[in-house]
């Protein structure tokens, strides 16, 4: 290992770092990146920029086809995970690499189990996850299952993980697009916490806001290309989203008054019961009109799942009743509910929304192959569907090889955007939509937002928005319900006279409105 | 019939219903072991065939029993070596592999028979050993329950030992832990630095040694030579037991000992003149009858998706 010249608190650096996958497409091209030591560095771009190719590349998983790593000014060769931890480096993915069924001590020691003679040491696998956890003063509960912890726990635990493994550097891709507002304030300080020990943190996120208040510096990636790094007091939010885009973004929605037609939607005294026996849904009502978007607001997990699954016929309620255009749902198939022209984007999008292991144009055709000009005498209509979901690609701006791209190689962001490609194309007249941009780049959440903007006034659709981003939902509703424990527990009728704060109290209880008040979102009888 | 029905409420009855549940038993905790590393290898016919015959041969030529043991196992383990290697590192479907070397393995065995003894049906001619009988002391002299417990072969208690010695490797012990890790989520495991090829491997390997011993009690202990097909259907059957029992220990072991009974039913029947097919049927009857109960029970629990 030969010495490089450095910047004395450069801990990381990567130099013209190139990679290639293996169907030709260039992720990162000539990147070089540098990270000081104890500072948070936020990492920003566009879906498919290339930023968890790049962290992959650091972390072992992907072999780069080009490019140098320097950490503490010696190269060093990084082609597994195992060796990126020795090396101190340590990533939390984009999705949670956690084995469901283990507790939080096994998860936490896997690969590295305590031993007893023969056997596998549980208890000091919990004593080792208590130390750890109080030694970076981040409680967790060592013996509960993973499967029953709450989002924010479990990205506690992954940052854990890596602790526990020695880390010094944190590459942290997306942590927080699934967590809640107080989870990601939670989050920060003990992030900050940690830098103030001495770690550097790497951290992934297209929320300007959180990036603005978290970050010492950036670097911007472009289509796989850096266009720039800055210290975060240099810029402003609508300068990241240039450089990010390559061009002026808006980030202001423009919208009309909403001018609400019939019902669409009528919803009365809706009970759910969950597996676990606990009532996920208590007596809810409301109606949703044409032309109309009514936001639904709530920490998560407080019905908001079980309630679009019922509507979207996934799920089957204990008793009330739901009905589309006057008719009840509860006899029909899902095909039947959404040939009532209903659409829906699940917030799960892996597993609701797309087939992984499909193409663009199996998924965009999935809800309407059987459907005149799609099929002619039972057999698919290849050219129809192909130039369909060629314009769509075009439309949507999905950034892919073409029709037949599988789902499995797009980035994030552009899974989501086929998804609300096929949803919104079929020109829904009642829209269920969860999550719509959770973690999607600035430029790709607003074009899907204005499609939704344009389908209610173009197309009078009635549409129902669950969101976790508070500031999407205050910016895209016409009118917003609280939902607290299963119930609501307000109404405003109109968003611009509220704000996150109010809605905030609303949402952890601490405050209720009036059966009267809440009433009034109930516009039919 | 009401002569069969008497039959079967007796002491001996149900200490064949044990005798019988042995293979059966080994090849569910073979199945565990694979499913909990989510690989469902349907290769145990043949593997438990070409033990099976390994133990005869290796127990014949060496004139020791554990001669035979070794190369019983060793040839299980080869199948099953094969079949990992197939599934894991070139990504072969399992089913295909699997139903090869099923194949394999019945055809494998009636040709080495033949080349060994020129007969094609079974290996007496080779004078092979078998493992011994085990009268536990005290036990033995209790009225019904020394009938019923004792006097097994030696292999009948090593395969219920293993339920303990299974279940202590899977939940107590670091591989344990990594093969459910693997089995679970792939993903995450390899996020760890875990092989997780080489994990499933070992975890593949395991079940061998398991269902190998299923097939060395069938030519050592249940019958004392190998014959043809010996296994019949048992290598699936002991996958149907774990599947019905859902991952549960205990309803497993029910379900074990509900084929057990009805292998033991189906011999029992042989000697009342019922027509042998009957007789056969039972287990098969019994798997079909089981997979529907159980699965119409389950979809009443689900929720309705
Ligand atoms: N295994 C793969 N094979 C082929 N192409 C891939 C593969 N993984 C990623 N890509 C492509 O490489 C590009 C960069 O992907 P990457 O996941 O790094 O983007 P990202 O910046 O993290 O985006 P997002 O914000 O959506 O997570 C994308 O266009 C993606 O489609
Ligand atoms: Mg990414």
């Amino acid at each position: 290992m030969k010495a490089l010249n450095h910047d004395s608190d450069t801990v990381l650096e990567m130099r013209n770092i190139t990679k290639i996958y293996s169907n030709g497409f260039v992720a990162n091209n000539d990147i070089t990146f540098s990270v000081r030591r104890g500072e948070i560095h936020g990492l920003m771009g566009e879906n498919g920029a290339g930023k968890t190719t790049l962290m992959k590349v650091l972390f072992g998983l992907e072999k780069p086809e080009k490019g140098q790593i320097i950490l503490n000014g010696q190269e060093v060769h990084i082609d597994n995970p195992l060796q990126a931890l020795e090396y101190g480096i340590g990533m939390v993915h984009q999705h949670f690499m956690l084995v469901g069924s283990l507790t939080v001590a096994e998860n936490m020691v896997l690969g590295l189990e305590p031993k007893n003679g023969l056997l596998f040491d549980y208890k000091r696998a919990v004593r080792e996850t208590e130390e750890i956890s109080r030694r970076f003063n981040l409680p967790i509960d060592a013996n509960a299952i993973v499967n029953d912890i709450s989002v924010g726990m479990k990205q506690r635990l992954e940052i854990l993980k890596i602790l526990y493994r020695g880390a010094k550097i944190l590459l942290l891709d997306e942590p927080t697009a699934v967590l809640t507002p107080q989870e990601t304030t939670e989050l920060f300080k003990q992030l900050k916490h940690l830098r103030d020990q001495g770690y550097t943190i790497v951290f992934i996120s297209h929320k300007l806001g959180e990036v603005k208040e978290l970050c010492d510096r950036i670097t911007v990636l472009r289509r796989g290309e850096v266009v720039g790094t800055a210290d975060i007091d240099d810029v402003t939010e609508l300068d990241i989203s240039r450089m990010m885009v390559g061009k002026d973004v808006d980030l202001n929605i423009e919208k009309e008054e909403a001018k609400p037609g019939k019902t669409i939607l009528r919803v009365r005294n809706l009970n759910y019961t969950n597996l676990f026996g606990k009532k996920a849904l208590n007596n809810l009502s409301f109606d949703l009109r044409q032309g109309e978007i009514l936001g639904v607001a709530g920490v998560e997990g407080n019905g908001q799942t079980e309630l679009s699954e019922i509507l979207s016929g996934l799920l089957v309620p204990d008793s009330g009743e739901v009905r589309i255009k006057g008719e009840p749902i509860n006899n029909m198939s899902i095909r039947d509910i959404r040939l009532t022209n209903t659409s829906l984007i699940h917030e799960d999008r892996m597993i609701y929304g797309a087939s992984a292991d499909q193409t663009i144009v199996e998924n965009i055709i999935a809800d309407r192959y059987f459907q005149k000009g799609y099929n002619s005498k039972g057999f698919l209509n290849k050219k129809y569907n192909y130039d369909n979901t060629r314009e769509l690609i075009k439309e949507y701006q999905i950034a892919c090889d073409g029709p037949e791209a599988r789902i499995s190689t797009l980035s994030g962001g552009n899974i989501q955007k086929v998804v609300a490609a096929r949803e919104f194309s079929s020109q829904p007249e009642l829209l269920i939509v969860s999550q719509p941009t959770r973690g999607i780049d600035v430029g790709a959440a607003e074009l899907i937002r204005q499609k939704m903007i344009s389908l209610r006034d173009r197309h009078r659709t009635a549409i129902l928005l669950f969101s976790a981003d508070l500031t999407e939902l205050l910016t895209m509703s016409d009118g917003i319900i609280v939902l607290y424990n299963g119930e609501i527990v307000a109404y405003f009728p109109d968003v611009k006279r509220i704000n996150e704060e109010i809605l905030g109290k609303y949402m952890l209880g601490l405050e209720k409105q009036s059966p009267e008040e809440i009433g009034g979102v109930v516009h039919e009888n | 019939m009401s002569d069969l029905l008497s039959m079967v409420f007796t002491a001996d009855f149900l200490g064949s219903v044990i005798r019988m549940s042995t293979p059966i038993l080994f090849v569910a905790l073979a199945a565990l072991v694979g499913s909990k590393a989510d690989v469902l290898c349907i290769a145990y016919e043949g593997i438990m065939l070409f033990a099976a015959f390994g133990g005869v041969v290796g127990s014949a030529y060496t004139g020791t029993v554990t001669g035979g043991l070794l190369l019983g196992l060793l040839l299980g383990m080869i199948l099953i070596g094969i079949f990992a290697y197939f599934v894991l590192y070139l990504h072969t479907r399992p089913l295909l592999i699997g139903l090869a070397l099923n194949i394999l393995g019945s055809a494998g065995t009636v040709f080495g028979l033949y080349m060994l003894t020129g007969s094609k049906a079974n290996s007496t001619k080779l004078g092979s050993l078998t493992f011994p009988e085990l009268h536990i002391p005290l036990i033995e002299d209790i009225p019904v329950l020394g009938t019923v417990l004792s006097g097994h072969n030696i292999l009948t208690y090593v395969a219920f030992l293993s339920i303990f010695i299974v279940h202590v490797f899977i939940y107590r012990t670091g591989l344990g832990l990594r093969i459910r890790a693997v089995g679970e989520s792939p993903k995450a495991a390899a996020s760890l630095g875990i092989d997780v090829n080489r994990t499933k491997f070992i975890a593949l390997l395991i079940s061998g040694v398991l269902a190998s011993m299923g097939g060395i009690f069938l030519s050592m202990a249940y019958l004392p030579y190998f014959t043809r097909d010996m296994t019949a259907g048992r290598g699936f059957i002991g996958i149907a037991a774990e599947s019905l029992g859902g991952g549960k220990p205990l309803l497993t072991g029910i379900w074990i000992l509900i084929f057990g009974a009805a292998d033991a039913i189906g011999n029992l029947a042989q000697s009342f003149r019922l027509p042998s097919q009957f007789a056969q049927m039972a287990p098969y009857l019994t798997t079909l009858i089981g997979l529907v109960l159980i699965n119409v029970f389950r979809e009443k629990k689900k929720v309705n998706r």
